[in-house]
């Protein structure tokens, strides 16, 4: 028979002021096989955990109950107490009364009767809890990560400056993200290209890092310590160990339609290119959609040209298979979709830009070689209005519920620049509200308004039309309560971000979550926020949440700082509540390998003794240990009964559901 | 145990997965988003451990109500487990109707960790449709009242 300790917190009064914490110990401490009950104001405290160790050995207990936060909370906590104490960790059970009770009930008799039934129904688990022991796997010390913008350059340097080798996976060409297309930067307005390229550079040249450009993740299998991971590298029809980069392809490629990505489409590329001049790997890639070789069979020009005979026209997608031991997403944003948004006009005019288009148009490397030119018929715009909060803030459902949280910076930075270019242009800023909260953020917006004479006009847009050449911006100016319309030469969208859509894909890959908006979601908002729910799987930058550049390359580090942590280990804990097969009732049907989603279960031929000297020999499925995960598919697709999972065996959910019904 | 309500108290049992429902009913929590008090979870690592033995054995117990909760397909942390669990669920819910446990009386949803306020909304409706029900008298186990 068990002795079974429970233990009641208060968690200050974030539970005892809805649930009478007398009442739960006392009645609980009346159960069969409890033989000791306490309450105690912060359990998880020092001398909380004193209190349950004492009381484990002055009253040898064998399991105990812990009335307190949720589990994912503080259960690996308490599990932790239990064992200094000397008792097997997994006979340990937590009833959820602050989650489950307290903040969402508000009758103290209510509350305090659930709070009882919760506890009945985790000693009634408790009972049936048998030791368990886990067992111990290897960490590959290797790292991936997925996405080369500044968050994972940052977090592959720092990584492999701790000793690791680290590959990064990016889709696009180059490495260097979004951040390469930015002009300026704020609060200080260095230059993007001169801060982020020798960050590139440093990639390319550190011997731990391996950069796999234009390449995909295809397939992930493992758990933490021990992920393999298949890659796509997509076809370049380059051989990148040939190119030079020397750029003779771009030129003589006579195909120039190809839209410029890097450009935001403002202008075309061969089809033969190199994004940037700066691209990390600098070798260029030929775009299939667009080359006459490939779509036609006739042309060849580039290879005739190409002094390395670096072309390569038959070159097929191939794939990688690595090791690692944890896996970074960095995947970053995009601008949102702004189809649902026809009253600014950005679908019709060529003079209405989002901001990302207008960093290109500043850029001395952009289409228009840093002048500021209007894309319809290249003359200077005299005036520009920009709009605030296109498609964030907005709880329409035609955009983000989110403030995009850079946008109030960045108009506040091209509103200062286009003044200090262009004196004579006049500057609009339609905003809802200004956010302005980070070191030197408020001073800088207030140099756009004090010293720039930028004019900042509280109010929303109605509506953007095109009247005689010119963008009638038509708006309400909310201090002064009257309807205005500025005739503008440029319109400037500060157009909502949203994660870049391949980590829809990519979370489903690593079984991590994600959130209502596309967001990966963290393991705790905040004390872990750089680690996703699914173990040995990290978030950098944008992928997790709007950020600056500052806070992404902050995020990053830490993100670096937690995979070191990880691949420092020699061994990781595995966990022990996996599944076990009863020989006896297996009858080596398959089903439960079927089902089992990492190749978990296997099966043996195994002698059985029948009586009487006699033996058979069967087939019967055998668990892997290191590999199941415990998700228990195969306990209930098993017709026979025979796979059941420890900590979750099928008795002690039954036994719970009987607990949880007693009326 | 004594009675609360002189009313009629619905039991609900939910069981939710670990790493989307049961951490979005965590949220709903720590957003103070309430639900009725007689709905009751129990946690399973993952939707596909809900065996049709526990919802019979809920019903055959006095639940009223039962309503199975998971990741959303595709964003199950065992990658397919809800699959299963969908598919074992449209079965036994057919099944329960046929035995005359009315189909309104148990439902699957999918929750994830960021839905707090879908798991509260959820958990309201249900347990305002079960209420409208009244009380489970199919599969009772005549044998457990006194
Ligand atoms: S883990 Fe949530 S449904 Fe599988």
């Amino acid at each position: 028979m068990q002795r079974i300790g429970v233990f009641v917190c208060w968690c200050g009064s974030n539970i005892a002021a809805t649930v009478d914490v007398k009442r739960v110990a006392e009645t609980l401490g009346q159960e069969p096989g409890v033989v000791y009950s306490a309450d105690y104001q912060y359990m998880c405290s020092e001398n909380g955990q004193q209190l349950i160790k004492t009381a484990i050995k002055e009253h040898g207990l064998t399991g105990i109950v812990v009335c307190s936060c949720s589990p994912r909370m503080h259960e690996a906590t308490f599990r932790k107490t239990a064992e200094s104490a000397g008792l097997n960790p997994y006979m340990v059970e937590i009833a959820n009364i602050r989650e489950q009770v307290s903040w969402i009930h508000k009758d103290i008799e209510e509350a305090t009767v659930k709070a009882i039934i919760l506890g009945r129904t985790a000693i009634a688990k408790l009972l049936l809890n048998t030791p368990l022991t886990a067992g111990e796997t290897g960490v590959t010390k290797r790292a991936l990560v997925i996405g080369g913008g500044i968050a994972g350059i940052q977090t592959a340097l720092d990584i492999a400056e701790a000793g690791y080798e680290v590959d990064i996976v990016e889709q696009r060409p180059t490495i260097g993200g979004r951040m390469a297309q930015l002009d300026k930067t704020f609060p200080t307005l260095d230059c993007a290209a001169c801060i982020l390229t020798p960050k590139m550079v440093d990639c390319a040249q550190n011997e731990k890092i391996d950069i796999l450009s234009y390449s995909e993740v295809e397939e992930v299998k493992g758990f933490v310590g021990n992920f393999t991971v298949k890659i796509r590298k997509k076809a370049r029809y380059i051989d990148e160990k040939k190119c030079t980069g020397c750029g003779i392809c771009m030129s003589v490629c006579p195909s120039k339609k190809g839209l410029n990505e890097f450009n935001m489409n403002l202008n075309n590329r061969p089809a033969a290119y190199i994004p940037f001049a700066q691209a990390i790997p600098n070798v260029a890639v030929i775009d299939p959609e667009q080359c006459i070789k490939l779509k036609t069979g006739k042309c060849g020009l580039c290879s005739m040209k190409c002094e390395a005979k670096a072309i390569d026209y038959t070159q097929q997608d191939s794939f990688v298979e690595r090791n690692y031991g944890a896996i970074v997403v960095a995947t970053g944003f995009k601008i949102a979709d702004l189809k649902y948004f026809n009253e600014y006009g950005y679908a019709d005019n060529k003079d209405v830009i989002t901001s990302l288009e207008l960093e290109r148009l500043m850029n001395a490397a952009g289409p228009t070689k840093g002048t500021l030119l209007r894309p319809s018929d290249n003359t200077h715009p005299h005036v520009i209005t920009f709009i605030q909060c296109v498609g964030s803030r907005d709880i329409s459902g035609c955009g983000k519920p989110y403030c995009s949280k850079i946008c109030c910076m960045y108009t506040a930075k091209h509103a200062m620049l286009i003044r200090e270019k262009y004196p004579d242009t006049e500057v609009h800023v339609f905003y809802i509200d200004v956010r302005t909260p980070g070191k030197n953020y408020d001073e800088f917006y207030r140099r756009a308004v004090e010293q720039y004479d930028v004019d900042y006009i509280k109010g929303m847009v109605g509506k953007v039309y095109n009247e005689n050449g010119k963008l009638m911006v038509q708006g309400s100016d909310l201090l002064s309560n009257e309807q205005i319309t500025i005739a503008s030469d440029l319109v400037v969208l500060a157009a909502a971000i949203e994660p870049e859509p391949s980590v829809r894909k990519i979370a489903t890959l690593l079984t991590t979550s994600i959130d209502t908006n596309n967001f990966l979601t963290e393991a705790h908002a905040k004390l872990r926020p750089v680690e996703s729910p699914t173990a040995g799987i990290f978030l950098s930058g944008m992928c997790q949440g709007p950020k600056d550049i500052p806070e992404t390359v902050s995020q990053a580090s830490a993100c670096a700082a937690k995979v070191i942590g990880l691949l420092a280990k020699d061994k990781l804990k595995c966990n022990p509540c996996v599944s076990i097969s009863d020989d006896s009732m297996c009858i080596g049907c398959g089903t439960c390998a079927n089902v089992c989603p990492y190749g978990a279960i296997t099966y043996v031929d195994k002698e059985f003794r029948l009586g009487g000297g006699k033996t058979e020999v069967r087939r019967v499925a055998s668990v892997n240990e290191a590999v199941c995960q415990g998700c228990g598919a195969c306990t209930v697709a098993c017709p026979s009964g025979a796979i059941d999972l420890k900590g979750f065996t099928t008795k002690q959910i039954m036994a719970e559901v009987e607990a949880v019904c007693k009326r | 145990m004594q009675e609360i309500n002189k009313e009629y108290q619905p039991l609900i049992v939910a069981f939710c997965c670990n790493w989307c429902s049961y951490a979005g009913a965590d949220l709903a929590g720590s957003s103070r988003l309430s639900y009725p008090a007689n709905v009751k979870i129990i946690r399973v690592p993952c939707s596909c451990r809900v065996n049709p033995m526990f919802i019979l054995k809920a019903f055959q117990r006095g639940a009223d109500g039962v309503i199975m909760c998971g990741c959303h397909p595709g964003d199950c942390h065992y990658t397919t487990g809800n699959y299963y669990a969908r598919r074992r669920m449209t079965l036994l819910f057919d099944m329960l109707d046929y035995l005359g446990i009315e189909k309104e009386r148990t439902r699957v949803e999918w929750v994830s960790a960021a839905e707090g306020v879908k798991f509260s909304n959820v958990m309201n409706e249900f347990a305002a449709k079960i209420c409208e029900l009244g009380e489970n008298k199919r599969l009772e186990d005549l044998r457990c009242k006194e």
